[in-house]
């Protein structure tokens, strides 16, 4: 069962997502170019939990108009099962990646319940060493915390939502440059979303994965039915004019916004040399949201 | 909103506690009128001294002519709005835990002693101990925002604990004495002796570096980003901030006290 859009042929499936925790760390630092890095130090090997505390990377660049601090800035989404492994992995990539980084300090950008928040600059303070200080305005606690360069400023906590990941479409094409191509074309429409995050290098992943493996200690292996040199030995699912296929990951904090990225992906990807686009699934057992092709075109 | 109109004359103060949002809220005019205030040492009734109209629908008392001689609006509030078009009298907005208070005119001395939340703004100027602890009580502010457009007189914020108290122009003699925690801004000139036996908390000085006690010591001169934060609220009350100060000089005192507390001035 398929459709067309835009003379390429839309498979009628559906991703398969599933419930995640996210936040939003705001960083900011004396210029852009510190800011960037540390926000992409602090969100390097985060690509997939399966194999990497969180999922996470810069949501979008903030003028200093928008930052808590009037510095320059970026907005960070992070993503993991719990609140209690979210909270683990952003204080050991702040306290690695964004304090030990020049000029830099870090806010909350999520609305606070405090019943769902995570403690980060409240972890952090302890590198003080009793010399920590701290600011409470308006109900939000700020630790400020001497370094040698002057001090870190660091939020208490911050709120998380329940979101959702994994969100995905496979483009698939006649030759790698032209997949490659639409997929950046999708990467670039989606990321125009708020509120959702690609987290794989460059928004785009060529090592789309099955659940399990024929090796008992893996949990995920290669997916064998989108590999184009597997084709002639493998259960492929590739017509013989298919030659690379990519995958677009998108998680958000809310179906909705990766419904919306999927979408502009999806459109966007569409053009010279793509035969097809579907999406990865799992029978239904992996994720209870499933995300159907068929109403991203209608 | 409900309406009270001042009607009095008289030079006795007018201790009126009960005219909060709290007090008010579920009665009927004819029951506000009621409430009691005291005229000097005499027990009287809110009617007596001001004409009321309007209701409580918004949660809003609004207050006209020149209150100079009432004390005691909005102390204790935990809740809604109280605006004043003329002066207040002492003891404005005491232990005041929610809720805001505006004074379009000037205040006397007391204006949120030992307040725990809530906003009050005062356009004008405004008397000694502002948000600070009463005689024989060891913590004065513990939260909220108190934003003094004017100028302001001696121990402001004596002995608070937290929040932030914000002057716009001068302030008097030993601002945040015995200050436990929490942050006072002024723009203009300050008083002497300021942080005397301060333990925590900031002192940010807008102006020129005042004569500071010896028992404060120079740390560095840096950029405190914080601050920003502070200056980004301070938008919202139009309060006359330069933000282009740069670098500042971070001075660490009381050390006679703790001498965790700092001054922010700016770098000479």
């Amino acid at each position: 069962m398929f459709n067309f859009f835009q003379g390429v042929k839309i498979i009628d499936t559906f991703a398969e997502a599933f419930p995640i925790t996210g936040t939003r760390v705001i960083v900011t630092a004396v210029s852009r170019e510190w800011a960037f890095i540390a926000a992409t130090t602090s969100t390097g090997y985060a690509s997939s939990v399966i194999g990497c505390d969180t999922e996470a990377g810069i949501e979008r660049e903030l003028s200093p108009d928008e930052t808590p601090d009037g510095r320059p800035g970026f907005s960070l989404l992070f993503f993991a099962f719990s609140r209690e492994a979210l909270q683990k992995a952003i204080v050991a990539r702040v306290g690695q990646s964004i304090l030990t980084c020049p000029t830099t300090a870090c806010y909350n950008g999520v609305p606070i319940d405090p019943l769902r928040a995570i403690q980060i600059g409240g972890m952090l303070r302890f590198f003080g060493d009793g010399y920590q200080t701290s600011k409470l305005l308006d109900g939000k606690r700020y630790w400020r915390i001497p370094v040698m360069d002057g001090e870190f400023v660091c939020e208490d906590k911050f709120g998380t939502v329940k979101g959702v990941a994994g969100g995905n479409i496979l483009i698939l094409a006649t030759t790698q440059t032209l997949a490659l191509q639409a997929a950046s074309r999708g990467v670039a429409a989606a990321r125009k979303v708020p509120d959702v995050l690609l987290p794989f290098p460059g928004g785009v992943v060529r090592s789309g994965s099955k659940v399990g493996s024929k090796y008992k200690k893996l949990k995920a292996s290669t997916n064998e039915a989108y590999c184009p040199t597997l084709r002639a030995i493998a259960a492929s699912k590739l017509d013989q004019n298919v030659s690379a296929v990519y995958e677009i990951v998108i998680d958000g904090f809310s179906r909705e916004a990766v419904e919306a990225a999927m979408k502009n992906a999806l459109h966007a990807a569409c053009g010279e040399g793509v035969e097809c686009i579907s999406a990865g699934n799992y029978g239904g057992k992996l994720g209870p949201v499933h995300i159907r092709l068929s109403s991203l075109i209608s | 909103m409900i309406r009270l109109s001042y009607l009095s004359s008289s030079k006795i103060p007018l201790e009126a506690e009960c005219i909060t949002p709290d007090f008010f809220l579920g009665k009927s005019n004819s029951d506000i009128s009621k409430l009691p205030v005291f005229d000097g040492n005499r027990k009287c009734e809110l009617g007596q001294f001001f004409s009321i109209t309007g209701t409580m629908d918004d949660d809003s008392i609004l207050i006209e002519n020149d209150c100079s001689n009432v004390k005691l609006i909005g102390s204790r509030m935990t809740r809604g709005k109280i605006e004043v078009l003329g002066n207040v009298g002492m003891h404005l907005g005491a232990g005041i835990l929610g809720g805001s208070i505006l004074v379009r005119g000037s205040a006397t001395d007391w204006v949120g002693a030992e307040m725990k939340g809530g906003t009050i703004e005062i356009l004008g100027d405004a008397g000694h101990l502002i948000g600070a602890a009463y005689r024989g009580a060891s913590v004065g502010m513990r939260g909220g925002n108190l934003i003094i457009h004017g100028s302001c007189g001696n121990e402001v914020g004596s002995h608070m604990r937290r929040g932030l108290i914000a002057i716009g122009k001068n302030v008097g003699d030993f601002v945040g004495m015995g200050m436990i925690a929490g942050t006072i801004i002024t723009a203009g000139s300050v008083g002497i002796r300021a942080g005397a036996e301060m333990k925590r908390g900031s002192l940010v000085f807008l102006s020129e570096r005042p004569a500071l006690l010896p028992t404060f010591r120079f740390s560095c001169n840096y950029d405190p980003s914080f601050l920003t934060i502070y200056f980004n609220k301070l938008k919202q009350f139009n309060f006359p901030l330069m933000n282009t100060i740069s670098p500042w000089s971070r001075y660490c005192g009381d050390l006679i006290s703790l001498g965790r507390g700092e001054i922010l001035c700016k770098a000479n």
